[in-house]
């Protein structure tokens, strides 16, 4: 009886590591896969030209590979949704962390929910129909599609997780700091600023660095208002991202062009990593405090 | 009786429905030390926050009577909370420092208060941490983070960081609660000096702490101030029935 009890639990174990081992397989699987195929191209091409080439030809008579274009554009276009994301994404955070009364709070937090939960295909459909035609005539450009309205676009789609974790950071700050703060005869706005975000920091590291990873790993969005020409990044030029860049040639490439896109499908994961890795530390700080 | 510097009138105070202080009157008497005593829930916390108006920042509290603090009404609408909270400082049970060094924590509140210039800071930083009796510990190391001193430590800097803003009253919540007997005598003498400069008003839990360093007791139970005086009178001939069995021990 009591050994068909303890194989039993035998068994329930098994099944469950059998089950966690799926999502690990799952990400050796695509890491092996994506350096086995990424590499061949880069061999042929070169590591430098590679990277480093300014024109991306590859349907051309004499085709060219280089990719610096999509690596700037995505650096560009991640850079840009920071520089508006965070500001607006961290100003939102402290109010609805510090200032915000109960019911304000529940309905900006759950507007926030709503927007992480938009598919990015709407996210590019609106941009492409409103934000697309009203660069062109705000800016006087013959095409609105361009970095710029990529950028928009991105910036508005990181920003439910830069409210999200910056406000669970905030919110951890215990209340004693900001009790001390005030009973020094700080203001309540100076005791957020100079107190409860500083304690937060490295959470809302965190935040940011979280919003890098969802900006620079968007393709549909992006694709939709960006015009999708493998220019040199401008802003109000039509560009094409890392991302974008694989996935608009996908479907008819062959031979070294195919194998060139998982080339570039292999840098990108390169920097999702190191995206992955900073965030790792960054709340591995956040925990030991 | 010397010259006071708060006298609190007929004060009430309700947290929602719940009446947490009924009709308390008395007058804190300028450098002196003046202990508020009694059983646990008595609301001596709340009657001390009720003095720097940290009960401000409770959701649903309502107050009625009136507290003076040198002849002007904390209350009036005209009063600037926080330069009241500058002259009214408080030093919390747990010993609360920001995560920051322990310079910057001394001298947050006076930069927050616009002291500019690092020699000025740096003597404000120095008198302050003197004052607290903790220079001499920490002078080596004030860039370091003020969450590794130990408790008694982090309750002085404390102290340093409520006395660099300049305050005429300190108000210590139960300050020795989370100290060791050695840290614990350190902080009495610490208030014992304080006196010569400032007003301190202190809850505590320690009949003989009281009677050590305090010059007034009030003694409170459910809200009500029932004995206030002279601390040696109220410990040596307690005029109500309740303080007595309270300071024998009878009692919570
Ligand atoms: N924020 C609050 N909201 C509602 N009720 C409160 C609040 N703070 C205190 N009270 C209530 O007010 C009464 C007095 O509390 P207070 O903290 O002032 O007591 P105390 O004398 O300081 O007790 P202790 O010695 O345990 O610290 C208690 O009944 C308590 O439950
Ligand atoms: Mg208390």
């Amino acid at each position: 009886m009591k050994g068909k009890k303890k194989s039993f639990e035998t068994a329930v174990h098994g099944v469950f590591l059998l089950l966690g081992l799926i999502t690990v397989c799952c990400v050796l699987l695509i890491t092996v896969y994506l350096i086995i195929s990424g590499i061949p191209a880069i061999r042929e091409i070169g590591l430098i030209k590679f990277l480093f080439g300014k024109t991306w030809a590859s349907t051309a008579a004499e085709p060219s590979y280089g990719i610096l274009s999509f690596i700037l554009t995505s650096v560009y276009g991640t850079a840009g949704a920071i520089v508006i994301g965070v500001p607006i994404g961290f100003m939102t955070a402290v109010y609805l962390a510090k200032v915000a009364s109960p019911r304000v709070k529940t309905v900006m937090e759950s507007a926030v929910s709503l927007l992480a939960g938009i598919p990015s295909v709407v996210y590019g459909l609106v941009g492409m129909l409103i934000l697309v035609p009203a660069i062109r005539k705000l800016f006087h450009v013959p095409d609105g599609a361009s970095l710029f309205a990529a950028i928009i676009v991105l910036s508005i789609m990181i920003l439910p997780s830069i409210i999200k974790v910056s406000v669970t950071a905030l919110e951890a700050v215990p209340k004693e700091y900001e009790d001390a703060s005030l009973a020094l005869g700080a203001t309540p706005v100076e005791t957020y600023f100079k107190v409860s975000v500083p304690a937060a920091k490295s959470g809302i590291a965190a935040a940011v660095v979280l919003g890098v990873g969802r900006a620079i790993g968007e393709a549909m969005a992006v694709m939709m208002v960006s015009g999708n020409a493998a220019n040199m990044p401008s802003l109000f030029q039509s560009v094409r991202f890392l991302t974008t860049a694989v996935a608009s040639e996908m479907s008819y490439s062959g031979g070294l062009q195919r194998q060139a896109l998982f080339s570039i499908a292999l840098v990108l994961f390169l920097f999702i990593m190191l995206i992955n890795a900073t965030l790792n530390f960054f709340l591995k700080r956040t925990k030991e405090r | 009786m010397m010259s006071s510097i708060i006298t609190i009138d007929n004060l009430c105070l309700w947290y929602g429905n719940q009446q947490a202080l009924k009709n308390v009157s008395l007058d804190i008497a300028k450098k002196s030390i003046t202990a508020l005593i009694g059983p646990s829930g008595c609301g001596k916390s709340t009657f001390l926050k009720t003095l720097n108006r940290m009960n401000d920042l409770i959701p649903g509290v309502k107050i009625t009577g009136s507290v003076q603090y040198e002849k002007t009404d904390i209350f009036d609408s005209a009063t600037d909370v926080s330069e009241l909270r500058r002259q009214i400082g408080m030093v919390f049970q747990k010993p609360n420092p920001f995560p920051m060094s322990i310079y910057d924590n001394v001298a947050y509140g006076p930069r927050t208060h616009g002291v500019k210039g690092k020699a000025k800071l740096d003597d404000i930083v120095e008198r302050s941490l003197r004052d607290a009796a903790i220079w001499n510990e920490v002078k080596d190391r004030l860039k370091k983070n003020a969450l590794g001193l130990s408790g008694g430590q982090q309750q002085r800097l404390c102290i340093a960081r409520a006395l660099a803003v300049e305050p005429a009253v300190l108000l210590m919540d139960e300050p020795t609660s989370a100290l060791d007997p050695i840290s614990t005598s350190k902080i009495e003498e610490l208030a014992l000096q304080l006196k010569e400069q400032y007003t301190i008003v202190i809850v505590t839990h320690n009949m003989q702490q009281a009677a050590r360093i305090s010059d007034n007791t009030a003694f409170f139970l459910l809200g009500e101030l029932v004995e206030y005086g002279v601390t040696e009178m109220l410990f040596s001939q307690p005029r109500d029935k309740r303080t007595e069995d309270y300071i024998t021990g009878r009692f919570g």
